[in-house]
C-alpha cells in the first residue's frame, strides 16, 4: 500500500505536468490556427462521445509540417541553430580542454578551491551572466573603449548583435559543463603511462596527442554533448547578444508563439526540434552507459 | 610535489579572467554615477537607490521568493520520492516511462517546457499567476533533485537500515531515523538546486506566468533588451554577492561537517 503511493505520487505529478502537455502540443501541431479562444481548431467536445471523437481525429492532419517544410524561414532557422551549437561547442572545447587540463595537473590542496571557482558562476543567474556580455561588446562598450585606447583598432567594432556576440555567449555560460566533465577523466589518467611514452622516444607534445586525448575521449565527448544539447534550443543567448540576422529555432518558436499568436506552427516547431534533439541524446546516453560500463 | 608549468598558469589565470571579469566589471559599473553605463563618472550608490524605490522591482522579488521557495520545497519532496523510486522499487509496471520522464526535462528545450505547461494551464482553464510558475518549476526541479538525491542512495550502506529494522523500527522510522540524515547533504543539495533553478528561470515563466505574477527574469529580461541599464547592474551585483556568500558558506558548512564526522569515526575506532 505504502509502496504504490510512493510511487504513485511523483508518477502521477510528472504524467500530468510532463507527458499530458506534451501530448497536447502534439495534438495543437495538428490542428488548424483558428480566431477564437483558444486559437486553434479542432477541439475536443466530449459532449458529441464516440462521433465527437472520430469527427476530431478526421480534422487533424500534419498541414503546419507542409508549412514548415515549405516556408524556408524554419529550414534556415533549424540549420543556422545547429551551425551556431556546433561551431559554440568546438569553440567551448577549445577553451574548456586546456583549464580542465591546467586545473588536473595542480597541486592536490588547489584542486577543491579550483573546482569551486569553476562551479561557483554555474549558480548564478544565467540572464545575469549573459546580460554582462551586453556592456562589454557594444559599440561604444569596455571592449571596444579599450581597443581604441590602446590604437589597435581606429573604428569601433561592431560584436553585440552578430553571431559572433552569440558564439562568445555560449561559450562563456557553458564553459563549466565542458570542463568538469573533462577534469573528471583527466584527474584519473596515470601519469605512469606519459612517462612511458617519453622514454620511448615520445616528445611532450606527442605523448599528449597520442596519450592524453585518446584517453580523454569520453569526457570530451560527455563535455560537447552538455554543451550542443541546450545550445540548439536556447533562447536568452541569441535574443540578447544576438542580432536581427540571428536565427535560432527556439527564438522563432518564441516569436510564433508570442508574436505571431499562431499556436498550431509554434507547436510544430517544438515537435521538429525535439526530433533533431532526440539523435544527440541518445548518442549521449550510449557515452554515458559505456563510460560506467568501463568503470564498472 | 608538481608545479605549475608556464602554460598550465596562463591557461588557468586566463581561464578563470575569461570566467570572471564579465561579472567584476558589472560589479564595479553598478556603483557608476553616470547614467551612461559605459563612462565611468565617479562613484555613487544611487543606482542602488533608485533600484529599493522601485517598488515594481520589489514586487517582482517577492513574487520570484514565494515561487523558489514553495516549487524548490515541493521538488525536494517529490524528488526524494521519485528517487527513492528509482533506486528502491525495483521492478514495476512502467519503470521505463518512469525513468524516462525523470530524465528527459534534463534535456528538453526550456522553450518547449514552457509551450507545453502553458497549453495545458489553458486547456484546463487554470488561471495563470504564481500557482502556475510554482507547478511548472516544481516539475522540472524535481527531476534536477531526484538526480542528485539517487547518485547519494545508489552509493547507501542498507545494513544500516536493516540494523534498525532488526532493532524494531518501523520502516517509515528507519527512513526517518537512520537513511534520512545520511543522505541530508544530497537532499539539501538538490534543494538548493531547485531553489537556484527557480530563482534563475526566465523561459518557462515567461510561458506559465500571467499579467497577475511578474518574477524577477521576466523583469530584468524586458529592461535590458534595449540595452544596458545602471539599474540592472545594481540589482545584479546584490543577487552575485547572495549566490556567492550562500555558495561559499554552504562549502564552508560541509567541510567542517565531513571533518566533524571523520574526528568521530576516528574516535570509535580508538579502543576504549
Amino acid at each position: 500500500m505504502r509502496r504504490t503511493l510512493i510511487i504513485a505520487v511523483p508518477y502521477l505529478w510528472l504524467l500530468a505536468l510532463f507527458l499530458v502537455p506534451f501530448g497536447i502540443v502534439l495534438k495543437i501541431s495538428l490542428s488548424d490556427i483558428a480566431l477564437a479562444i483558444p486559437p486553434y481548431t479542432p477541439t475536443l467536445d466530449p459532449a458529441a462521445g464516440w462521433a465527437g471523437l472520430r469527427d476530431f481525429l478526421g480534422r487533424l492532419d500534419f498541414e503546419n509540417f507542409a508549412f514548415l517544410a515549405s516556408d524556408d524561414l524554419y529550414w534556415k532557422a533549424y540549420l543556422s541553430s545547429l551551425q551556431i551549437a556546433v561551431i559554440s561547442t568546438l569553440l567551448t572545447l577549445l577553451v574548456g580542454y586546456p583549464i580542465a587540463y591546467a586545473m588536473a595537473q595542480a597541486q592536490d590542496e588547489w584542486r577543491p578551491t579550483l573546482i569551486m571557482l569553476v562551479i561557483l558562476p554555474f549558480w548564478t543567474s544565467f540572464l545575469i551572466r549573459v546580460y554582462s556580455w551586453m556592456g562589454i561588446l557594444s559599440t561604444e562598450g569596455y571592449l571596444n573603449q579599450l581597443l581604441l585606447w590602446t590604437g589597435l583598432i581606429s573604428e569601433p567594432l561592431a560584436i553585440l548583435n552578430t553571431n559572433v556576440a552569440v558564439y562568445i555567449g555560449i561559450v562563456y555560460t557553458y564553459l563549466p559543463f565542458m570542463i568538469l566533465p573533462i577534469y573528471a577523466v583527466l584527474e584519473k589518467l596515470d601519469g605512469a603511462l606519459l612517462e612511458a611514452a617519453e622514454d620511448l622516444g615520445c616528445s611532450r607534445l606527442q605523448a599528449f596527442w597520442l596519450i592524453t586525448i585518446p584517453l580523454s575521449r569520453s569526457g570530451i565527448i560527455a563535455g560537447c554533448f552538455l554543451v550542443f544539447i541546450p545550445a540548439i534550443g536556447e533562447f536568452v543567448i541569441p535574443s540578447l547578444l544576438g542580432g536581427s540576422g540571428t536565427l535560432m529555432i527556439g527564438k522563432v518558436l518564441w516569436e510564433e508563439f508570442f508574436s505571431n499568436r499562431d499556436w498550431p506552427v509554434a507547436s510544430a516547431v517544438a515537435v521538429v526540434l525535439l526530433l533533431i534533439l532526440i539523435i544527440p541524446i541518445i548518442l549521449f546516453q550510449r557515452n554515458e552507459q559505456k563510460q560506467r560500463e568501463a568503470e564498472g | 610535489m608538481r608545479r605549475l608549468s608556464w602554460f598550465n598558469a596562463t591557461s588557468l589565470t586566463l581561464g578563470f579572467a575569461f570566467l570572471y571579469l564579465p561579472m567584476v566589471i558589472l560589479i564595479v559599473y553598478s556603483f557608476n554615477d553616470s547614467k551612461l553605463v559605459t563612462v565611468w563618472a565617479g562613484f555613487s550608490t544611487r543606482w542602488y537607490g533608485e533600484l529599493f524605490r522601485n517598488e515594481s522591482f520589489l514586487d517582482a522579488a517577492w513574487v520570484t521568493l514565494q515561487v523558489a521557495v514553495l516549487s524548490s520545497t515541493i521538488a525536494t519532496v517529490l524528488g526524494t520520492m521519485a528517487a527513492w523510486v528509482l533506486v528502491r522499487m525495483g521492478r514495476f509496471l512502467g519503470r521505463t516511462l518512469f525513468s524516462g520522464m525523470i530524465y528527459a526535462p534534463l534535456v528538453m528545450p526550456e522553450v518547449i517546457t514552457g509551450l507545453s505547461l502553458l497549453l495545458l494551464f489553458i486547456g484546463i482553464g487554470l488561471d495563470r499567476g504564481v500557482l502556475t510558475i510554482v507547478l511548472a518549476h516544481t516539475t522540472f526541479s524535481m527531476c534536477y533533485v531526484s538526480v542528485v538525491v539517487s547518485s547519494r542512495l545508489v552509493s547507501f550502506d542498507r545494513s544500516l537500515e536493516e540494523a534498525a529494522l532488526d532493532l524494531g523500527c518501523t520502516g517509515w522510522q528507519a527512513f526517518r531515523l537512520v537513511t534520512l540524515p545520511i543522505i541530508a547533504p544530497a537532499v539539501i543539495s538538490g534543494w538548493l538546486l531547485a531553489f537556484t533553478l527557480s530563482l534563475d528561470d526566465l523561459v518557462i515563466a515567461s510561458f506559465t506566468a500571467g499579467p497577475s505574477a511578474t518574477t524577477l527574469p521576466i523583469k530584468i529580461f524586458s529592461a535590458v533588451r534595449l540595452g544596458v541599464s545602471p539599474e540592472i547592474n545594481a540589482l545584479s551585483t546584490i543577487m552575485i554577492a547572495i549566490v556567492t556568500v550562500g555558495v561559499i558558506s554552504a562549502s564552508l558548512i560541509s567541510k567542517r561537517a565531513v571533518a566533524q564526522q571523520r574526528a568521530e569515526e576516528r574516535a570509535a575506532e580508538r579502543p576504549a
